[in-house]
């Protein structure tokens, strides 16, 4: 029936003028372009928010050390976490769920392709808008300012007297955009992955990634709305004398946290479940076994997404709320540990008894198993409230995230760009460049957020841009800039084996890692249409079905 | 440990040998026995833990004040430290002075918190956990220190330009010692003929804004309360030494000392400075 795949436009020869390409670049409605583009966006705002983050290690590599004045140490950490979180991690999941998603569930697109295409729009147009404060904060005589009140901005910061200028509407104004075009995404994906699986595939045979891409997009729903609320309600204040933060006429800053945290907990799960997701693909293949305890695995996801809306407030054990509720929030986050436990065990379970193969991928994804553990203790560490009352704020907590967010999340998203860049690009990666540049950044990441840890304890708190000598910090922040080197090295390699693989265009085939899911069933890279047919699938692993007619999955699915 | 000498041990065991030809492995779906395992565990532990705790911070957050505990209200400003101590009538900043506890007949300090301008944060270590300072709200902490000493600590909360520079330094003194210092405390500012000339300069210009010296007309609120400003060691909330010289290049320009602090520099005469410095000096 849906054989006419000639008239595509892929078809199209390769020589077209590069305005012509760079045009359907920016007009397209395509899941894996947008996809790409997302991708793309988010690795230039990496290195943008490391270039950000080596500025700062290097003013604290030595105590009393004057590379940079407070006010632009100041700037650098609110542009560091703002970019990392909102304009890396962020779309570089998405970029990874709009490209993999239809893919998976044998489609042809997402739900809303020109929805898709808005949301990209709105998010990367709002990381321009942030970076353009730093031309044009000030308003007037174009001298402008980043943004200087720290990536959650607690009020009374972020107020007219305080903040003067438009460096903070910079900020307020490019979430509340990118804000939008998440929750376009989340919608988007929910609906996706609902309502456009191909025939056969019950919500209990989709592949793991989409039921963890599909309680992300739940919690983009419910979480980022408040942060957008927030965001206006902020903005009142400061320009329609309005009075939510505003202290001084009996607004509230605990207030603003609330907003903040309601967003902000959740939107760790937002990323670590895209991670989750990832890592729940990689290890089955790689360890030649299917996962284990599929449906415990979503389970444990739902459980996660679910608990992860009611422990914001453990940000909060320093601000003096009651005995009771500071309870509460220890339980609930403690409680997270037990199904981020299961999926840890599961994992390993799946690797038990297999045949692993230590591709770049794998290896990524160990990488994440070891340090996802490890930034799970401290995380258990730190719910304990009297525990977070001395290192709640300190460069522990600096630590704990980091190795949450780079050692866990990131690790994964590395681990996905291998996994997946043959079947996106249609070339091979090189797998020594690959292999250097796991060994660079894993030891840069052990000597910059393991000895990261030690300061903290040793009483050193975030956000300060200089420090006195003598109180035992000095030699661990030198090790931990130290480790800057080698992640530097590491992002390097990596982009030279980016170029490596332009140049070298070794043909990756349609299915290099003799996986199950259905995107390694059509070409590499795909065509606009995904699949020639719309496959049918019996299991959850269609083709090992394929592979193994003598003992397909459809026969022990329950 | 067990959960990572596990994945050691699975990543050793269970890795691909060269000789093995490409045949799959054996395929196993999951096992119930084995998930009801590995949450019931996880779950007793997490019990044990939040029991543990909840009964720490009740321990903490509930604790009775003692009939003799010492009172101080801790106002957080952008960027140094206020301390009065209502029922002493003492007004110092910067540093906290309190008297060591005896554990048989303990005098906890409680502190009250505020905040005059932004959030900030109470955290001396070695002392207790922090505890916010927040604009328009109280807060409470205590401490309860056995050892004398100088305990150092500072702002624990991003609080502008100079968060960096908004440092604790909490003297814990025998009884005896912290009585002497409450007396000398209570004093009114000294008068001495010899530095009446800084004195003029000092009250007629905006120093007493923000600056109170008990006493005189210098009655401002905003900045420390400088009564008795040479019975501390440092200045600038514990950033320098208080030496008349640094003591005169913070009155020149604050931001050489400390950028971004809220005293903005005077525009005195080097004659005008070194008259100020030299009435400074006489506060003990």
């Amino acid at each position: 029936m849906a054989t006419e795949s000639v008239t595509f436009p892929a078809a199209l020869p390769i020589s077209r003028p590069l305005v012509d390409r760079l045009h359907e670049w920016v007009t397209t409605v395509d899941h894996k372009r947008l996809g790409i583009l997302y991708i793309g966006y988010a690795l230039v705002f990496l290195c943008i928010g490391g270039i950000e983050a080596t500025i700062m290690r290097v003013q604290l590599m030595v105590p009393h050390n004057d590379l940079v004045p407070p006010q632009v140490f100041n700037r650098l950490f609110t542009m560091h976490g703002t970019t990392m979180i909102f304009f890396v991690a962020m779309p570089i999941v998405f970029g990874f769920a709009n490209y993999m998603l239809p893919l998976m569930l044998g489609a042809r697109d997402m739900a809303f392709p020109r929805l898709n295409a808005f949301s990209f729009w709105l998010t990367a147009f709002g990381g321009l808008l942030l970076y353009f404060s730093v031309l044009g904060a000030s308003g007037l005589y174009g001298a402008g300012n980043a943004p200087d009140v720290g990536w959650f901005a607690y009020a009374p910061l972020t107020s007219q007297t305080f903040s003067r200028g438009h460096s903070t509407d910079f900020w307020t104004l490019s979430l509340l955009v990118s804000g939008i075009g998440s929750i376009g995404t989340a919608v988007n994906i929910l609906t996706t992955i609902l309502c456009v699986r191909c025939p056969g595939m019950t919500l209990g045979k989709m592949p793991m990634f989409a039921w963890l891409i599909l309680v992300m997009a739940f919690l983009v729903l419910l979480c980022v709305g408040p942060l957008t609320a927030a965001q206006i309600m902020l903005t009142i204040d400061r320009y329609l004398g309005g009075h939510f933060f505003d202290v001084q006429a009996g607004g509230s800053a605990v207030v603003w946290m609330h907003f903040f945290w309601i967003f902000g907990h959740p939107e760790v799960y937002v990323l670590v479940m895209p991670a989750f997701a990832i890592v729940s693909e990689i290890i089955p293949v790689f360890s030649r076994k299917g996962l284990f305890g599929y449906p415990f695995m979503v389970a444990a996801g739902l459980a996660i997404g679910f608990l992860a809306m009611s422990v914001w407030a453990h940000h909060m054990f320093t601000v003096g709320m009651s005995s009771s509720a500071n309870t509460f929030f220890v339980m609930t986050t403690m409680a997270i540990g037990v199904p981020t436990g299961i999926k840890i065990f599961n994992w390993l379970a799946t690797m038990w008894g297999g045949r692993i193969h230590f591709k770049v991928p794998m290896l990524f994804c160990l990488g994440f198993l070891f340090q996802f553990l490890i930034a799970g203790l401290t995380g258990i560490m730190l719910s304990a409230a009297p525990f977070d009352w001395q290192l709640g704020n300190s460069y522990f907590v600096v630590a704990h995230f980091h190795y949450v967010i780079v050692g866990g999340i990131l690790f994964a998203v590395f681990g996905a760009f291998y996994y997946w860049f043959p079947k996106m690009s249609g070339w091979m990666y090189s797998e020594i460049l690959g292999r250097l540049h796991f060994v660079l950044f894993l030891i840069g990441f052990h000597l910059t957020f393991d000895f990261m840890h030690i300061p903290g304890l040793l009483g050193m708190p975030r956000r300060i841009y200089t420090y006195e000598p003598g109180r035992g910090w000095d030699i661990w922040n030198l090790i931990v800039t130290a480790g800057v080197v080698f992640q530097g090295a590491a992002i390097l390699v990596f982009v030279g084996g980016l170029v490596w693989a332009y140049f070298r265009r070794k043909p990756a085939g349609n299915d290099p890692w003799d996986a199950w899911t259905l995107e390694w069933a059509t070409s590499s890279p795909p065509a606009p249409y995904n699949f020639a047919v719309i496959p049918v699938v019996r299991s959850r692993r269609p083709l090992w079905d394929l592979k193994h007619p003598e003992d397909p999955d459809w026969k022990y699915d329950q | 440990m067990v959960v990572f000498s596990l994945l050691a041990y699975a990543v050793v065991t269970y890795r691909n040998r060269i000789d093995d030809d490409n045949r799959e492995p054996a395929q196993v779906y999951g096992s119930n026995q084995v998930e009801l395992a590995w949450t019931v565990i996880p779950v007793l532990i997490v019990l044990a833990l939040f029991m543990a705790s909840s009964r720490v911070i009740a321990t903490i957050q509930n604790a009775e004040r003692p009939a003799n505990a010492i009172e101080v209200v801790a106002t957080g400003h952008q960027f140094w430290w206020e301390y009065r101590y209502p029922g002493l009538k003492v007004v110092t900043a910067n540093e906290l002075h309190v008297p060591v506890s005896d554990p048989s007949n303990p005098t906890p300090t409680f502190i009250t918190l505020l905040s005059a301008d932004m959030d900030h944060s109470f955290w001396v270590p070695r002392l207790a956990g922090k505890t916010d300072l927040i604009p328009n709200r109280m807060n409470h902490t205590w401490i309860d220190p056995h050892e004398v000493g100088l305990y150092l600590g500072q702002c624990a909360q991003y609080c502008g330009t100079q968060h960096a520079k908004m440092l604790l330094r909490v003297y814990v003194q025998p009884r005896a010692e912290f009585d002497r210092w409450i007396q000398e405390q209570q004093q009114q500012a000294v008068t001495n003929q010899a530095v009446s000339e800084g004195r003029q300069v000092f009250e007629s210009t905006a120093c007493v804004n923000c600056h109170t010296v008990s006493g005189t007309r210098a009655n401002g609120r905003f900045g420390p309360d400088l009564t008795h400003l040479m019975s501390r060691d440092t200045i600038a909330s514990g950033v320098a030494d208080n030496t008349p010289e640094n003591l005169r290049q913070w009155i020149e320009n604050p931001d050489a000392i400390k950028p971004g602090a809220r005293m903005p520099a005077m525009g005195l005469g080097a004659r005008q400075v070194e008259a100020v410095v030299a009435y400074l000096a006489t506060l003990r």
